[in-house]
């Protein structure tokens, strides 16, 4: 018998869609080293790309967190709070003497539980994660002050050590103990989202929640799931951010929220949900950085000028995943 | 007649909501590899014995047996694991996901918590094919039709060994080769054993694939007829428990008088939706647009309408030459469009009936002028008397009305304004034939007290009876217009938009 389906099947020759917007992001973070490359001399090395990863290791940590929960079609402002009131505990902690290796466990776990009760309220309660995160925010923020409003420094050796410790590579290239540690992550989040069925649950989630409860799955697992990778995720930011600084601060990462969102979202991730790559948000911190490094070389240009090609470049990417999902349609 | 033993039964069925028994005494059985249509008006209680069914609801009265074991479902869930699976009219999948996935996601093959991707969708691929369906089975399913998605949401619910599947109007939104198509594949999974329970409001389709019927009316069991041995007139008897008679006495209507031209659109067209056509409405009189689906039908109404910009062309309402920029400008001129899509474009779900009634009328008078409470209540009540909405509590939310209902809602919005045209698109999809043949006789009426009416279906039959013209359209086309007289029958129009002219 013919296949019935036969005729229906459109001749889909070239590259799936889905791949699109990170292609594009690779496309813009390779024409970027292109140019600066031209522009500076000693641009074009390959430790100009690995400065990035050094100096944006804890912002990758933080942005695969905000990965999982952007695919369900949530969003999570607390992660730059989190990130700061993780330094705080831990530098206060080392303070009063106790081992790095306590402080660490204990600061992850504080993060995960933070993220753990706002996904319980988010889904028990209904309420959109927006305003949840945001009360999360607000709250994470307040109990840095509590701890201290002066920044604290860290001199626990441990610490210290993860921070100046440099892992040499081939040629004069080198990388910091964070970047490895960020790398981990990302492996292990990409493995999570592609091959077990917490992270299929998390497709399917962002792509219709409704569809995804009336086919069985999980959804209520998985949407506190998420923010519980997010608070976790953001807890471990804030260890690799307290290593980079070496203080804690009620001050540090004010607005990191804004630069995950951003580098998921350049990323080529939906905002609604339902669509994106980890490698997507790699390539997103990636070009993020490669703007503050291009500035940076530029020398004239006010730091600010960072922020107006981040806004440029979002409203740019917005418009393109608009076009993507215009034309699916 | 040595009939298989049931491999479901539900005897003494009974189902009490606030207010209302949506189910009293009703049985039902389900014999394997038989394709069973469930019969019955709007309310008669289909949904809700499906729900019941499925453990959507408990039940209060009777019991239900599964392959001789008594069995209680809590929750949907438990109804599939028994071997239960339902695929409601709108698809329940993630269109986001690669087909394999959403057969699979759930019950993934696993090695070690690892999802086994190659396993996945070579099972996938042979659970399709089996249902003669050759898809890319990697491809997200976004990319493929309706009727596509909705044999994969079938291919997903056989797959957790099913014994009985339900399809809740799985047609409605189909066009005719994919209802060929997905008929062929419930006639595979006939043939495998496995009992089908299919609700449709399309006659000719219940006839053409079910085997047996069972009928329900205001939630009491009519009887149970083979299909073979029950016409469909006396079908239709039995669910609406009085002959056709109002649907056959509005054949045979007077022409529209020749009154004044309301409506000459001249030459109007859009690039990529529909070629320039030239069309007249006069006052009281009912224009017909038959044509396939996606032939154009909407397109003419919207631009009449001003939903979408004419690229070319000149529209004169009532003599006077406009350019409607939007569809505001169409209601300051009394036009009015009820939209194919109620659920997406009309009817606010979460508002009550009293609410989305005068959301026109308020917003032709400007927020800033409140209609008086009074006011609004009595214009609402007396809309809901002539329109028959039930049940008649104009504090009732729309979402809670069953789908002849709300499209009453609508067209009581509609009415309300007093428009000179008004515009129905698909108004009796998905809906039964009682609030058929009341919207039907609704239209009729509102013709003959002078408003013009464009009045587009996909049934033919339908637009024969109200029509006293009907523009045929045909890719995107206005190829014929036809005066409806002794001649035209669903033949000729069947020819002419087959051909794309008048033989």
């Amino acid at each position: 018998m013919t296949s019935i389906a036969g005729g229906l099947r459109s001749g889909r020759v070239q590259l799936p869609q889905k791949y699109i917007p990170v292609l594009v992001t690779a496309g813009l973070f390779v024409a970027m080293f292109v140019a600066g490359g031209i522009r500076y001399e000693g641009f074009a090395t390959g430790q100009i790309v690995l400065n990035v990863f050094v100096d944006n290791a804890f912002l990758l940590v933080v942005a695969v967190g905000m990965t999982f929960v952007i695919l369900t079609g949530g969003i999570d402002l607390s992660v730059g709070s989190v990130v700061a009131l993780s330094t705080m505990i831990a530098a206060s902690l080392l303070k009063d003497g106790w081992p790095a290796f306590g402080v660490i466990g204990l600061v992850l776990l504080i993060g995960a539980v933070l993220g753990l009760g706002m996904g319980a309220i988010i889904h028990y309660f209904e309420i959109q994660p927006f305003i949840v995160t945001l009360a999360g925010m607000f709250l994470a923020r307040g109990l840095c002050y509590t701890i201290g409003t002066d920044s604290i420094p860290i001199e626990n050796g441990t610490f210290t050590s993860f921070a100046q410790t440099r892992i040499d590579l081939v040629g004069d290239m080198w990388i910091s103990p964070s970047v490895v540690i960020a790398v981990l992550v990302v492996l292990a989040a990409a493995y999570v989202l592609h091959y077990t069925r917490l992270g299929r649950n998390v497709y399917a989630t962002g792509g219709s929640e409704q569809s995804a409860l009336l086919m069985g799955l999980p959804v209520a697992r998985t949407k506190i799931a998420v923010y519980t990778i997010s608070g976790f995720c953001s807890a471990l930011g804030g260890v690799l951010l307290s290593f980079y600084m070496l203080s804690g601060y009620g001050l540090h990462a004010v607005g990191m929220e804004l630069d995950a969102i951003a580098a998921v979202v350049i990323g080529g991730t939906l905002l609604t949900g339902g669509s994106g790559y980890l490698l997507g948000t790699v390539l997103g911190v990636l070009v993020l950085g490669l703007i503050q490094t291009i500035i940076s070389f530029e020398g004239t240009l006010s730091s600010w000028w960072t922020k107006i090609f981040i806004g440029l470049l979002l409203f740019a990417f917005i418009l393109l995943q608009r076009l993507i999902t215009a034309r699916r349609r | 007649m040595a009939a298989p033993a049931p491999i479901l039964r539900m005897s003494g069925i009974g189902k009490q909501f606030p207010g209302v028994k949506a189910l009293d005494g009703v049985d039902f059985r389900l014999l394997p590899g038989e394709v069973h249509a469930l019969m019955g008006e709007n309310g008669a209680g289909k949904s809700t014995l499906i729900k019941v069914l499925t453990g959507v609801y408990d039940i209060d009265a009777g019991e239900i047996e599964l392959e001789g074991r008594r069995v209680v479902f809590h929750s949907p869930l438990a109804a599939q694991h028994a071997g239960i699976s339902t695929v409601y009219q709108e698809v329940n999948l993630c269109t986001n996901l690669s087909v394999a996935e959403n057969i699979f996601i759930g019950r993934e093959p696993r090695r070690l918590g690892r999802i086994q991707w190659k396993k996945m969708r070579r099972r996938a691929a042979e659970l399709l094919s089996r249902l003669d369906l050759d898809l890319d089975v990697s491809a997200p399913l976004s990319s493929y039709s309706l009727a596509i998605q909705q044999m994969v949401a079938i291919a997903r619910a056989v797959d957790i060994d099913a014994k009985v599947l339900i399809l809740d109007e799985p047609t409605s939104s189909l066009d005719a080769g994919e209802v060929a198509q997905l008929f062929r594949v419930m006639r595979r999974l006939k043939e495998q054993g496995i009992a089908i329970l299919f609700v449709s409001h399309f006659l000719d389709q219940i006839y053409e694939i079910s085997d047996r019927m069972t009928i329900l009316r205001n939630g009491r069991l009519v009887g149970e007829y083979l299909t073979s041995e029950l016409s469909q007139v006396e079908l239709v008897g039995k669910m609406i428990g009085r002959e056709l008679a109002d649907l056959e006495k509005l054949e045979g209507r007077p022409p529209a008088n020749e009154a004044a031209p309301l409506v000459e659109a001249v030459e109007l067209g859009r690039s990529g939706a529909i070629e320039p056509f030239t069309l007249t409405i006069h006052e009281g009189e009912v224009v017909g647009l038959a044509g396939l689906l996606g032939s154009g039908r909407t397109e003419v109404a919207r631009l009449l309408f001003g939903a979408d910009h004419a690229g070319g062309g000149t529209l004169k309402i009532g003599g006077e030459q406009v350019s409607l920029r939007t569809p505001r400008s169409a209601v300051a001129r009394k036009l009015a469009f009820c939209s194919e899509n109620r659920r997406a474009e009309g009817l606010i779900p979460d508002l009550t009936v009293r609410e989305n009634v005068i959301l026109a009328l308020q917003a032709a008078r400007g927020w800033t002028r409140p209609i008086p409470r009074r006011k609004q209540d009595e214009l609402v009540d007396k809309y809901i008397a002539a329109l028959n909405i039930r049940p008649a509590d104009p504090e009732q939310l729309v979402k809670n009305l069953s789908g002849g209902n709300q499209q009453k809602v609508l067209l009581a919005r509609w009415l309300i304004l007093e428009p000179r045209l008004l515009i129905l698109d698909e108004p009796t999809r998905g809906i039964d034939v009682g609030a058929k043949a009341e919207i039907q006789r609704l239209v009729a009426q509102l013709s003959d007290g002078g408003m013009a009416v464009l009045f587009i279906s996909a049934e033919l039959e339908e637009v024969l009876r109200l029509s006293h013209k009907v523009g045929v359209l045909r890719d995107r086309k206005m190829v014929a217009q036809l005066d409806n007289d002794e001649r035209l029958t669903t033949d000729t129009l069947t020819e002419t938009i087959a051909s794309g002219a008048r033989s």
